[in-house]
C-alpha cells in the first residue's frame, strides 16, 4: 500500500486535496494533509511534514504531492530526519497528480513507482477538447 | 584572538536585531516578487532562536550553530526556513565539537553554509537569490584575508561585497523561488532573499567590530 503526502501552502488546501482524493479510495489509500506553516499560517512546515510523513510510517512507500515555493524543500528537509518507508517527492501539479496517484494506488499492489508515473501523467492531462 | 561561543551568541544577537529592524523593508521586497512573508518570517524564525540561545551558551560553536538552524527550520514557514537552516546547520557541522575558531574557520563555516543553500535551493549565481549576495561575500573575505587584512576589515569587505551583490539581483531575471513565476517582471526589484543574506554579513562584520574595540 501506498501513502499519500498532501503539501500545501494552505492548510485547508491540502485538507481540501485530501478530502477529494478520499472520494475515490474512501478509506482505502492512506492520505494524510501537511499543510500551512507550524502555526496554521500560509506556509510550509517541516514540523507538519515530519508529522505527516510519521503517521504513513507504515506504507510501503510514500509520494508526496507538492504545490510550489518552499513545499519541496520543506519536504526536502524533513527527509533528512525520517527514516521508514522510501519518499519520492513528485513533480505533479498537487490536484490533478493526486487525483491520479489515488486512482492508482486504490490497486493495493500498486508500487510506489507506478503511482509516482501515474501522479506524473497529470502534466499531460487534457481538460478541454478541442 | 580567538573567536569563541560568546562571539558567536554576539553575531546571532546582531543578525536578529537587523532583521527585526529590516522586517519590514525585507517585506515589501518579498511583496514586489513573492508572497509578502519574508520579513516577519525571519524575524520571527530570529526571535525564537534568541529565546533558544541560553540553553547552548555553554556548549561548542558546531552545535550552537546546529540547534540556530533546526529552530528556524522548525519556525520560518517560508523558503527561507528550509535555506538559512540547512545553512546554519551545515556551518555548525563544519565546526562539530569546537569551543574556538580562527578566521580561516570562518571562511569554511560560511562556505559550508553556501554548500547546504545551493543543495537545498538548487541556485546558481545569477538566478537573484541569496546565492548571488553570499558568493561575492565569500570571495571578498577569502581575498581579503589573502592580503593580509584583519578579520575585521576582511568582514567588512564581504559585507560590502554582500550588499553590492544584492543590488545587483535587481536587473536580473528570477529563476528560482516564487519570484521566478513572475518571469519577465520580477526585473527590476531587488531580491530579498539576497537582501537578508547582506544584512546576515553586515552582524557578522559588526560583531568583529565590537570585538576589536573591546580587545
Amino acid at each position: 500500500m501506498i501513502g499519500l503526502l498532501i503539501v500545501s501552502h494552505s492548510a485547508r488546501l491540502a485538507e481540501g486535496v485530501q478530502e477529494f482524493v478520499g472520494q475515490i479510495g474512501g478509506d482505502q489509500i492512506p492520505v494524510v494533509a501537511a499543510g500551512g506553516a507550524s502555526d496554521g499560517s500560509l506556509g510550509t512546515s517541516v514540523e507538519r511534514i515530519l508529522a505527516g510523513l510519521e503517521q504513513l510510517r507504515t506504507a510501503d512507500g510514500i509520494l508526496a504531492l507538492v504545490d510550489l515555493g518552499s513545499a519541496v524543500m520543506s519536504v526536502e528537509t524533513a527527509l533528512e530526519h525520517f527514516s521508514g518507508p522510501p519518499v519520492q517527492i513528485s513533480n505533479a501539479p498537487l490536484v490533478e497528480g493526486a487525483y491520479l496517484a489515488a486512482v492508482e494506488a486504490s490497486n493495493a499492489e500498486a508500487t510506489l513507482e507506478q503511482v509516482a508515473a501515474a501522479a506524473l501523467q497529470a502534466r499531460e492531462l487534457t481538460k478541454v477538447y478541442e | 584572538m580567538p573567536i569563541t561561543v560568546e562571539h558567536v551568541t554576539h553575531f546571532l544577537t546582531a543578525a536578529a536585531e537587523l532583521i527585526h529592524a529590516h522586517r519590514d523593508e525585507l517585506t515589501a521586497l518579498d511583496a514586489a516578487i513573492g508572497d509578502a512573508d519574508h520579513g516577519a518570517n525571519l524575524d520571527r524564525g530570529f526571535a525564537a532562536v534568541i529565546a533558544r540561545l541560553p540553553t547552548v551558551a555553554d556548549k561548542d560553536i558546531g552545535t550552537v550553530l546546529k540547534t540556530t538552524g533546526m529552530t528556524i527550520v522548525s519556525t520560518v514557514g517560508g523558503a527561507s526556513g528550509p535555506l538559512y537552516g540547512t545553512a546554519f546547520v551545515r556551518a555548525g557541522m563544519a565546526l562539530a565539537d569546537r569551543h574556538e575558531m580562527s578566521a580561516e574557520d570562518v571562511v569554511l563555516a560560511l562556505e559550508a553554509a553556501l554548500d547546504g543553500i545551493v543543495a537545498r535551493g538548487k541556485a546558481q549565481p545569477g538566478e537573484k537569490t541569496m546565492v548571488d549576495a553570499l558568493v561575492p561575500a565569500i570571495e571578498a573575505l577569502r581575498a581579503a584575508l589573502a592580503e593580509g587584512r584583519s578579520l575585521t576589515r576582511a568582514m567588512q569587505a564581504a559585507a560590502a561585497a554582500a550588499a553590492a551583490g544584492a543590488q545587483a539581483t535587481i536587473p536580473m531575471l528570477a529563476m528560482k523561488g516564487r519570484a521566478s513565476y513572475l518571469g519577465e517582471r520580477s526585473i527590476g526589484h531587488q531580491d530579498p532573499g539576497a537582501t537578508s543574506t547582506a544584512y546576515l554579513l553586515q552582524a557578522l562584520a559588526m560583531t568583529c567590530s565590537r570585538n576589536e574595540e573591546e580587545a
